[in-house]
């Protein structure tokens, strides 16, 4: 008997492992569909509509952003608790750079191009250095990240309110404002034509991946799963670009988009939004930090010493160069952040990013991060984003009140943590 | 007489108050198996560990081929052809054996990729050589028994084509089949004129695979012997009581 029930389950886990199938991925995956199905169902269909997807995405961009660099950080087994307090210092500064200095002090023109570059690069170093010198204090002055960082997230805030005197900055330069979501996006032919791009690079890393399995006589998976899993991501790529081209621009804002142009709106014309600059921005990341995690020195080097410090020290890397560069990495990325997120709500204000030290960590360990270092996905950093901002716009729509939104959004975080504790237990994954 | 590979000349280093090892002289011949003995605490870790660069001494010098040599990291005793396996082993438990093996030293694409076919395969030869059964190629180490961890430090010290070899307690935890591979690569090695310094507890084994053996306790050297004019007696005399055997130098 006992073994009659076990074959099964042995079967399985054999086919399971030949595909190499990534069974955190599918658990996520699998989440985000549930609760998907569920908020559709409650508000019906209003929630799976384009306009609420468009939404949906770009509220996730800011956090998600960060939560790709917070993995790096826990990886490195430190905690960065300063990076809601780093985006509002990067978006003072950014926004103090385009709306009195820029104009004031250089004279440069309310609507010269130049503006928005140089207040991004403003934003960018600002980033990086603070965070720099976070890593600094902590690879070589040896405070804990943690006391580092919670001093970072008491200064920074406020150093921003000393800056700004408190106030709110408001206009902010139209084209920063592109970086912000509904107002930059590249529309329906460029967005299909970015699609396909992205589909081919997908297509490449697999094939290539293969080739290389191969001329080494590694054992592959078999074709048609291969197949299979490319025919997916081209599915999954397309499909969302389908998605934002589909939420239509408002024929109000179109016919002052021909208006500009010094053009009428023709009858009966019609466009989509397509992809948000701002989307664009968190692809290029999701791929560049995962690059940097698999095929990278700095990526090894990185998971290395989260797994074993002295070990790494021994192998001759600098691992105290190396916590510098980690929290310079995510320094830049609140930089990113910050420009997407003050660009999204049109101003800058001292709360902003008000608690996403919280959401980014809770991202980066939704998608199975763990404290304990060493571990760590780019991708499960992003859909854990993506599940806490689906939860939460969900009971937004469905009228759930922000306290109890609070309580849940902290039962998922905790029962996430279990879920993937039970998962290690059971495959033996790290 | 030739110069020596390794002079460690009068070295000292404490930890707080503890004169872990105290004005230390070792040396190490090209071609030449030097055994390290002593008891638990006696200094031997220690002492390998400037060398090999994870330690500073307070005092003393290293000559490497008759020149001092300035040796404060790792990565500087790995530009002088040291290679060490650490009794802790000191292995990244989350990567898998070719990470591990190559940590610090990836090799990479041509676009400056890491390349991990190339390195698993490089793996698969080398763990061949030293433990025909090794399969697991694709887990992190943490997944692996004791003696295969060892395997893999053992692969990556020899790999690299050091020039001096530092082995603290090598065999430790492999079985019998393996631990003989593992004196019949000593054995190659030295053919080669690697030279070698093996720390271990086997006095049996370091009868037979050692051409001198130099004994610590509490920190000091008690003396250096050619394990040609000792018993084993006198070796494990010098351990437990800390003086020369009577007659030799
Ligand atoms: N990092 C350290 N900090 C403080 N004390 C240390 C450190 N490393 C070693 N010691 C001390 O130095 C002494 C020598 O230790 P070492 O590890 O060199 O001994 P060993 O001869 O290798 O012993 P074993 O046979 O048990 O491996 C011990 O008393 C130990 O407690
Ligand atoms: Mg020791």
């Amino acid at each position: 008997m006992a073994e009659i029930s076990q074959n099964p389950v042995q079967k399985r886990r054999g086919l399971i492992e030949s595909l190499d199938i990534d069974m955190r991925l599918v658990g996520m995956i699998g989440a985000l569909v549930l609760i998907s199905l569920a908020f559709n169902l409650a508000t019906g269909g209003a929630y799976l509509s384009p306009r609420n997807i468009f939404n949906l995405t770009i509220q996730t961009v800011s956090v998600a952003i960060m939560a790709t660099g917070m993995v790096f950080v826990i990886v490195t087994r430190n905690i960065d608790l300063s990076v809601g307090a780093l985006l509002a210092i990067c978006s003072a500064m950014m926004a103090m750079t385009q709306a009195r200095w820029l104009p004031g002090m250089l004279g440069l023109e309310l609507g010269s191009p130049l503006i928005a570059p140089l207040t991004v690069v403003v934003g960018l170093v600002t980033g990086t250095l603070i965070g720099a010198m976070n890593g600094w204090l902590v690879g070589y002055q040896l405070i804990p990240a943690f006391i580092v960082t919670l001093g970072g997230f008491l200064i920074w805030r406020f150093a921003g309110w000393y800056l700004t005197s408190g106030q709110t900055i408001a206009p902010l330069d139209q084209t920063f404002l592109l970086f912000g979501g509904a107002e930059g996006t590249l529309g329906e032919t460029w967005s299909w034509i970015l699609g396909l791009a992205l589909s081919l690079v997908a297509l490449w890393a697999i094939w290539s991946a293969r080739r290389s399995k191969l001329a080494h006589d590694f054992p592959v998976k078999p074709l048609g799963a291969e197949l299979a899993l490319a025919g997916m991501a081209v599915a999954a790529i397309l499909g969302f670009v389908a998605i934002l081209n589909a939420y239509a621009i408002p024929k109000g804002k179109l016919r002052r988009l021909f208006e500009a142009q010094g053009m009428e709106l023709p009858e009966g014309y019609s466009a989509g939004h397509g992809l948000p600059y701002s989307v664009l921005i968190l692809i290029l990341v999701a791929v560049v930090m995962t690059v940097i995690a698999r095929r990278t020195r700095l990526g090894r080097y990185i998971f290395a010493t989260g797994g074993n410090p002295d070990a790494a020290e021994l192998s001759g890397i600098n691992t105290r160069l190396l916590t510098v560069k980690v929290f310079a990495l995510m320094g830049f990325l609140c930089g990113l952040s910050a420009v997407v997120a003050s660009a999204r709500l049109q101003s800058h204000a001292n709360d902003i990013g008000t608690l996403d030290e919280l959401r980014v960590i809770a991202a980066a360990v939704i998608g199975g991060t763990a404290l304990a270092g060493g571990s760590g996905t780019i991708y499960g950093a992003i859909l854990g984003a993506l599940i806490m901002q689906s939860l939460a716009s969900g009971m937004g729509m469905v009228g759930v009140d922000s306290p109890l939104q609070n309580i849940v959004v902290g039962a998922v975080l905790v029962f996430a943590v279990w879920i993937d504790i039970q998962y290690r237990k059971r495959w033996g994954k790290t | 007489m030739t110069t020596p590979l390794v002079e460690m000349r009068d070295i000292s280093i404490a930890f707080g108050g503890v004169h872990a090892v105290d004005h230390v002289s070792v040396d190490l011949f090209p071609g030449e198996v030097v055994g390290l003995l002593g008891h638990n605490g006696a200094g031997k870790s220690t002492l390998i560990k400037i060398l090999s660069g994870a330690y500073r001494a307070d005092s003393g010098e290293i000559r490497i081929n008759g020149e001092k040599a300035e040796i404060s990291n790792p990565r500087d005793a790995r530009a002088y052809k040291i290679e060490t396996i650490y009794q802790t082993l000191a292995l990244a438990d989350n990567l898998d054996a070719a990470s591990n093996l190559f940590l610090g030293r990836e090799l990479v694409t041509p676009f400056g990729m890491v390349d991990d076919d190339a390195m698993e395969a490089e793996t698969r030869k080398i763990m061949a050589r030293l433990n025909p059964n090794f399969r697991k190629f694709n887990v992190p180490v943490s997944a692996l028994s004791g003696g295969q961890r060892q395997s893999v430090a053992i692969a990556r010290a020899v790999y690299f084509d050091a020039k001096i070899l530092i082995m603290d307690e090598p065999t430790a935890a492999l079985g019998p089949h393996e631990t003989q591979m593992v004196a019949e690569l000593i054995q190659q090695l030295k053919a080669q004129g690697i030279g070698i310094f093996l720390i271990s507890h086997d006095i049996h084994d370091v009868m037979k695979l050692c051409d001198r053996a130099s004994v610590m306790k509490n920190g000091k050297l008690v003396g250096t012997v050619n394990v040609e004019d000792v018993t084993d007696d006198d070796l494990l005399g010098m351990i437990i009581l800390g003086k020369p055997p009577a007659g030799t130098a």
